[in-house]
Parts: structure tokens; sequence; C-alpha cells
């Protein structure tokens, strides 16, 4: 076996694997905003008193709790064109569409558990402090922004900043539909260079390195916004 | 749909076979199963690693669990694919490479859910077991497993339930699994592709959705038990 890392000093291949981890944290990113604002408006919407929201609510956390990520993409990337409409389709197609569905099918999945760690988070805050709120005369969604998510966040950080390194390593399953991440891009360049050990090696390294920040920033965080706190 | 479905039921149950391998949700299960078995002795091993008092133990413990939680199953895949045939020295079909890549994959889980489990233990059950007189292994063979273990069911069916959904990456390397079987009806079919996929989609979704439920009813059991009320 070669053990050169020439794929490092070779502009072309360097070029390509810039590009690979570009388009995963921009993936990783999109999704986590996406993602984040989607479970927020859900939380909201739990709060409207109609079963039927309810029960569609719980079976857009179930399918996407139950359904394996990479079956989300697919059934986006290859399904769902047959259903849009046409509008939509051209909209999305006019950008990179493999980049695009894969951002909605992430964020989607990611949101219905982030919407659960963010439930979690307000039922463990005592239904007096919803009282308390709205006797002052702040209505559902100042309640909602004012009161009750600042405390539930902290309850919610340490699972969502799990889920989100979780996330990081499902940006590599959009591969399968041809987005150019990471992982696409070392099988490209495991193609064209044969330096198989060494670029898997590179990537792996990337991803841990990413990954164990990730971690470290989640426990730093919640050892500073402590669930327990008090002001 | 009907006519959908009795063409190519068969093909999403089992696959190919029997004139080929066993594929389809019956090879998901199957990769799933074979994988959460091979990978509990070595989670055992592991999550025992991280509870020891053996500085050296602890620290490769630690570093296992760490690194292969942080890597991307598709990359542990891969490394499967080119290192096992070199190790080896022959061709390794593609279920056992991804085989082999679950078990390293979801020991590193395993290994966790066994650590806290054997953390959750009330202290006094291993002070209890030393001060009679048993030895370490003795303890940990006969008082902090027994117990640890029937505690860890939920989450072991839980794990169960990522294994499955794991799995369907693998048919990236050709392995006969539901996800393969999918793609495999999608190019002969060419038109209703959202049909197939929900199916598959439905499949994965029944099927985990029923195991995570059991997993929360046999939680409320044991918590239940542990209170004294059932």
């Amino acid at each position: 076996m070669d053990f050169s890392f020439s794929l490092l000093t070779n502009p072309d291949t360097l070029h390509m694997l810039m590009w690979g981890v570009s388009v995963t944290l921009r993936l990783f990113a999109g999704a986590l905003v996406c993602g984040l604002t989607i479970a927020l408006l859900l939380s909201g919407l739990y709060l409207v008193p109609s079963k039927l929201l309810r029960w569609i609510i719980a079976l857009y956390v179930e399918y996407h709790r139950n359904v394996p990520t990479v079956v989300q993409i697919m059934v986006w990337y290859f399904g769902m064109p047959e259903v849009l409409p046409k509008a939509i389709r051209l909209w999305i197609n006019q950008g990179n569409t493999e980049f695009s569905f894969a951002l909605i099918a992430l964020s989607l999945n990611v949101s219905a558990y982030y919407y659960e760690d963010i439930r979690s988070g307000i039922k463990a805050i005592a239904a007096t402090q919803i009282e308390a709120a709205r006797s002052i005369g702040l209505g559902a969604m100042q309640s909602l922004r004012y009161v009750i998510l600042p405390q539930a966040m902290r309850i919610s950080i340490p699972p969502i900043i799990n889920r989100s390194l979780i996330v990081f390593k499902d940006t590599s399953l959009a591969m399968v539909i041809g987005v150019t991440e990471l992982t696409y891009q070392v099988k490209k360049i495991e193609n064209t260079t044969f330096q198989t050990f060494q670029i898997f090696m590179i990537s792996t390294l990337i991803y841990l390195v990413i990954s164990l920040l990730i971690a470290t920033l989640g426990a730093q965080v919640s050892r500073k916004f402590p669930a327990n706190f008090k002001s | 749909m009907i006519d959908f479905l009795s063409t190519y039921g068969l093909m999403f149950l089992v696959g190919s076979w029997p004139h080929g391998p066993l594929g389809g949700f019956a090879g998901t299960l199957l990769l799933a199963g074979l994988g959460l078995m091979g990978a509990f002795p070595i989670a055992l091993l592991i999550g025992v690693a991280r509870t020891s008092s053996i500085r050296a133990l602890k620290i490769g413990a630690t570093v296992w669990v760490y690194t292969f939680r942080s890597i991307p199953l598709i990359m542990i895949i891969f490394w499967a694919y080119f290192l096992l045939p070199t190790l080896i020295g022959t061709e390794v079909p593609a279920f056992s490479t991804a085989l082999c890549a679950i078990i390293i994959y979801e020991s590193a889980f395993l290994a966790e859910i066994i650590r806290a489990g054997l953390e959750a233990l009330p202290a006094g059950q291993v002070e209890a077991s030393r001060a009679l007189g048993l030895g370490y292994f003795k303890t940990l063979l006969s008082i902090q497993l027994p117990q640890a273990l029937s505690n860890m069911i939920p989450s072991l069916l839980n794990q169960f339930v990522s294994t499955i959904k794991a799995t369907s990456i693998a048919y990236i390397i050709g392995v006969q699994e539901a996800s393969f079987s999918a793609q495999q009806i999608n190019s002969i079919e060419l038109t209703g592709t959202l049909r197939t996929y929900m199916i598959l989609a439905l499949f994965y979704f029944f099927l985990c959705a029923l195991l995570s439920k059991l997993a929360k009813v046999l939680e409320t059991h044991l918590d239940n038990k542990r209170i004294g009320l059932a």
C-alpha cells in the first residue's frame, strides 16, 4: 500500500475535499436553523386547543421518528416531485435540486426530534408559570415567548445539541441522492486517486473533529445554563 | 395498489429469495437482529470497561465509544468494505461487510446503555456483595449485570429500533434489504415512485412505532415494579 498523502498536495483533490466539507457544513447549518424554526412553530401550534391539530402533529412526529432518515430523503427526492405543484417543483429545480431536497428532508426530520425535546422542556415547567403569565396579562404567544420558552430551553438544550450531533452525521446520508457533500466527495476522490486509506482517514478525522467539537459545545452550554438555575 | 402489491409484495417481503439471498423486509430484520446480537458481547466488555477503575481500560473504552459515535455509519461501512478483504485476504460478501460495520457502530451505543445501566444501580448493591466476600467478577456477573440488564430491556429495544433504521443505509454497498428492494422495484417500474417509497416508509413506520410502543409499556411496567406497584 502506498502511504503518501499526495492527494492533499494536489490542488484538484484538495479543492474537491474542501467543497465536500463546505456542502456538509451548509447542509448541517441549514437543517439546524430550519429544523429549530419548524419545531418552535409546532410547539406554538400545540397550544391551539384543537384535537385534530394535535393528532396531525403527533403523526408528523411519529413519521419522522420511526422512518429511517435515508428513506425520508429518498421519499422527498424520488417521490415528492410527483405530487408537488409544478410551480414549487420549478422553483426547487432552479437551484441545486439534490441539495434542496436533502435540506428539506433533514430539516423536517430533525424538527420532529427538536419538537419532542422542546415539548419535554415545556412539560417540565409547572402549570402555575403559565397561569401566572396569563394572569398578568400576557397573551398565549407572549407567555410562550417570555415565560415558557426561556425556561424550557434550558431543559431542552442538552438533548437538542445531542440531536444536532446526529444531524451532522446524517448529512452523510444525502450522498444517496447525489448531494456533493463530504462522503460523496470522498468516494469521488477515492475513484480518481486510488488512495483509499488516506482519503478515508482524512474524512474520518474531519467527521470526528467536528462531532467532538459539537459534543464539547454541548457540555459547555449545559454547564453554563444549568436546568435548575436560580435567578 | 392491489395490483402493485401482488406483483411486488413478495419482493418487498423477502427480496429475491429463494433464488437469491434473503432480502426485503426479512433481510432488514435479519441484518438488524444479527447486528444487535453481535454488538452485545462487545458492548458488554466496553460498557464494563467504562465503569472499571483500571485507567488504561477506561480510556480505551471511552475512545472506542466516542470514536464510533462520532463517525457516520456510511464511513464505517466504507472502512469495512475497504479493510475486511485486506485483513482476511478473501472477498467478503456485502451482507457480512455491512453486518461487521453495524456491529462495530452499534457496540458503541449499546456500551453506553450498559454503562448507564450499571451506574444506575444503587451503590449499596456492590458494597453489600463485596462485604459478603464476593470478588469483582463474581459481583459483576451475579449481582450487577442481572439487575442492570433487566432494567435495560426498554433501552435495548429502543436500540433495536435504531439498528433497524440504521440498516437502511446498507443498500449502498448492495446489501439486499428493504431499501434495496424498493430501489429495485423502482428501477423496474420507473413510474409511481412515491407509492414504492411510501410502502417502504410505512413498513419501517409500523415496525418501529410498534417496537417503540412496546419499549414504553415495558418501561412503565419496570418503573411501577421499582416503586412496588406491580
